[in-house]
């Protein structure tokens, strides 16, 4: 899919000291601003939300920004991980840390069943082979009511407190809720920053400038691809299981393609192929959804109007944007 | 299987052509958009679900079925027509992403428009009077508007076969699906071309939206669900391809009706298996041309 990428070049440091500055420190950087949001930030289950939705929305930058496809089916990962880390808990009893364990796993075997499936076809194709795998994991999901509680959702998934090495967290307080997810999202970002400074990181990026290019310089581009999409499978599961353990509830319509869409969107809007684009666009999209959703219920028709102005005229994001601006 | 005989075997199986008419006339328009335009129409869904609620708002306000089946396609191209124009034309050349994402969004604030207008709840659609009951078609009784809506799918595709093939038009689309390069070279304004191929899928997708209706009502999320099972449709027959849509929709059509049949459980994750298998057989899909899979 060069076609997409062509149009919009990831900025790579060149001039602009902050710039520099802000990629050689960046996810440190993320991982400050996640600790002070909080305390600027006065909805305190707001910020949850946009600490989760960014996480999903990272790891689907993954495939989308910095591989080159764009998948319709990150719902299938998120929700997988959010149902296998609330089955671990309601089904068997797990402990909460088993439990994100299971989400993360679960993310990463629905990546590894979709990705081996819709790496076999290429550019356009890989939207709408997604979206429909992701479809059919929805009506599984939705079948399977002894596991997953069906259309009800999945109920009960009560983790009241956290032991840590004796520590006990109460879970309930929301301050500590949020810094026990934060701990983990960070600790996302820190890989995520590994993953793309390390040689594969280098190798997804040139499969999506120049596929050809990096399969004549020996890369397996078809293995590239799928272990950058189960890469971000498990991104997406963890976010997912911190989802389920946030809400208490793995509602079905977690897997629904709208919540595809919705991480589409969060990419876009934030600027995709870059590092901080997601986070920015998660808390951009979820707190304008929150002051939107005072004055009307027709959420869904600004989220539309938001998309197209984005694709028409705002293509590289609010920090795309930034970055463009900042290079000049 | 006791109770299985040949001829409820084989009732089913018209039922299964029936459904899988819908998902022909639904895949044609995204697979003629998507060849000519190399457009992936996000929104298809959308204007197959207004299709069927301008259908509803008519006959509310005293048209016939008839009437509707003229109308609606007809007011549906022409609002189809107005997207091209105004919201995917300037994306061309932008990258083959962009244009999906916008209709993406743009079925959002249909949707959501609906809604504004009709409420979030479903209606039901009255079959018209003159196709109500069944007939005897040898191995039973078939509901009749079922069978009037494979007549109804089969006159649609004659027409567009004849537009494509012998018209003079039809020439220039099938050619600039091939190398618009090359028409455009030739002195043809390939731009008006992308317009009415648009305006005409959609109008497709219009009237699969109203023949759907009597069948399962009207509700505004009647679109996203077709959209993922007409993916699955153009996967299997092969992207871009009319002869594939047609086939790989009546099968998929054939294999719902057939599943729910033998499994209901299964009847929804089935085609998704079909097309599983297509992909790992047949990547390409049964008439898809290898190259414009890159």
């Amino acid at each position: 899919m060069t076609g997409a990428t062509e149009s919009i070049k990831q900025p790579r440091a060149t001039t602009g000291s902050w710039y520099e500055f802000a990629t050689r420190h960046r996810a440190s950087i993320v991982a400050a601003v996640i600790l002070i949001f909080p305390l600027v930030m006065p909805f305190t289950a707001l910020a949850v939300n946009i600490l989760i939705y960014g996480l999903y929305a990272v790891g689907f930058n993954l495939v989308f920004g910095y591989l080159g496809l764009l998948s319709f089916g990150h719902a299938a990962l998120f929700g997988t991980g959010a149902y296998l880390c609330g089955i671990a808990i309601v089904h068997f009893g797990c402990p909460w840390y088993a439990a994100i364990a299971a989400g993360i796993a679960g993310g990463l075997l629905m990546a590894s069943l979709i990705g081996v499936l819709a790496i076999r076809t290429r550019g356009i194709y890989f939207a709408m082979v997604t979206m429909a795998l992701s479809q059919c994991v929805y009506y599984l999901f939705y079948q399977a009511v002894d596991l997953t509680g069906g259309e009800n959702g999945l109920r009960g998934i009560n983790v009241r407190t956290i032991d840590l090495f004796g520590l006990r967290l109460d879970f309930i307080n929301p301050m500590i809720r949020y810094y026990v997810i934060a701990a983990f999202v960070i600790a996302a970002f820190f890989v995520m920053s590994r993953i793309l400074a390390s040689p594969f990181g280098a190798v997804i990026e040139a499969v999506r400038e120049n596929e050809m290019r990096a399969r004549a310089s020996g890369y397996d581009v078809t293995k590239t691809r799928l272990l950058t999409f189960v890469l971000s499978g498990g991104f997406c599961g963890l976010a997912g299981a911190l989802q389920a353990l946030h809400l208490s509830i793995v509602p079905i319509e977690i897997l629904h393609y709208e919540t595809s869409g919705l991480v589409v969107m969060i990419a876009l809007l934030g600027g995709m192929g870059t590092f901080f684009g997601p986070m920015i666009g998660a808390a951009v999209f979820l707190i304008l959804e929150n002051v939107v959703s005072v004055w009307t219920v027709h959420w869904q028709l600004i989220v539309g109007a938001i998309f197209i102005a984005c694709v028409l005229f705002f293509p590289a994001g609010i920090w795309g944007t930034l970055i463009a601006r900042g290079r000049r | 299987m006791a109770g299985l005989s040949f001829d409820l075997i084989a009732l089913q199986l018209f039922a299964g052509l029936a459904l899988g008419a819908i998902y022909v006339l639904f895949a044609i328009g995204l697979s003629l958009i998507f060849g000519m335009l190399t457009v992936v129409n996000f929104a298809h869904g959308a204007f197959y679900m207004v299709g069927a609620y301008v259908g509803l708002y008519l006959i509310s306000i005293g048209g016939n079925f008839w009437l509707c089946l003229l109308a609606v396609p007809l007011l549906i191209g022409l609002f189809g027509l107005a997207v091209e124009r105004v919201l995917i034309r300037p994306l061309y050349g932008r990258g083959i992403d962009y244009p999906l994402l916008l209709t993406f969004g743009l079925s959002y604030v249909m949707v959501e428009c609906v809604r504004i207008a009709f409420g979030k709840t479903g209606y039901p659609f009255d079959t018209p009077e003159l196709l109500q009951g069944a007939v005897n078609i040898g191995v039973g009784y078939f509901p009749l508007y079922r069978l009037f809506v494979i007549g109804a799918t089969a006159v649609v595709l004659l027409a567009l076969w004849l537009f494509l093939e012998k018209t003079s038009f039809g020439l220039i689309i099938r050619a600039g699906a091939r190398d618009p390069q090359i028409v455009r070279v030739l002195g043809v304004d390939v731009s008006r071309v992308w317009l009415i191929v648009f305006g005409i899928g959609t109008a497709i997708a219009g009237f699969a939206g109203l023949l759907a209706a009597p069948l399962q009502g009207v509700i505004p999320e009647m679109g996203g669900t077709i959209l993922a099972e007409a993916f699955v449709v153009t996967v299997v027959g092969g992207m871009g391809s009319i002869g594939g849509a047609v086939l790989a929709g009546l099968l998929v059509g054939v294999v719902v009706s057939m599943t729910s049949l033998f499994a209901p459980e299964m009847a929804k994750v089935s085609i998704f298996a079909l097309m599983a298998i297509v992909l790992i057989v047949r990547p390409q899909g049964f008439f898809g041309r290898a190259g414009l899979m890159s």
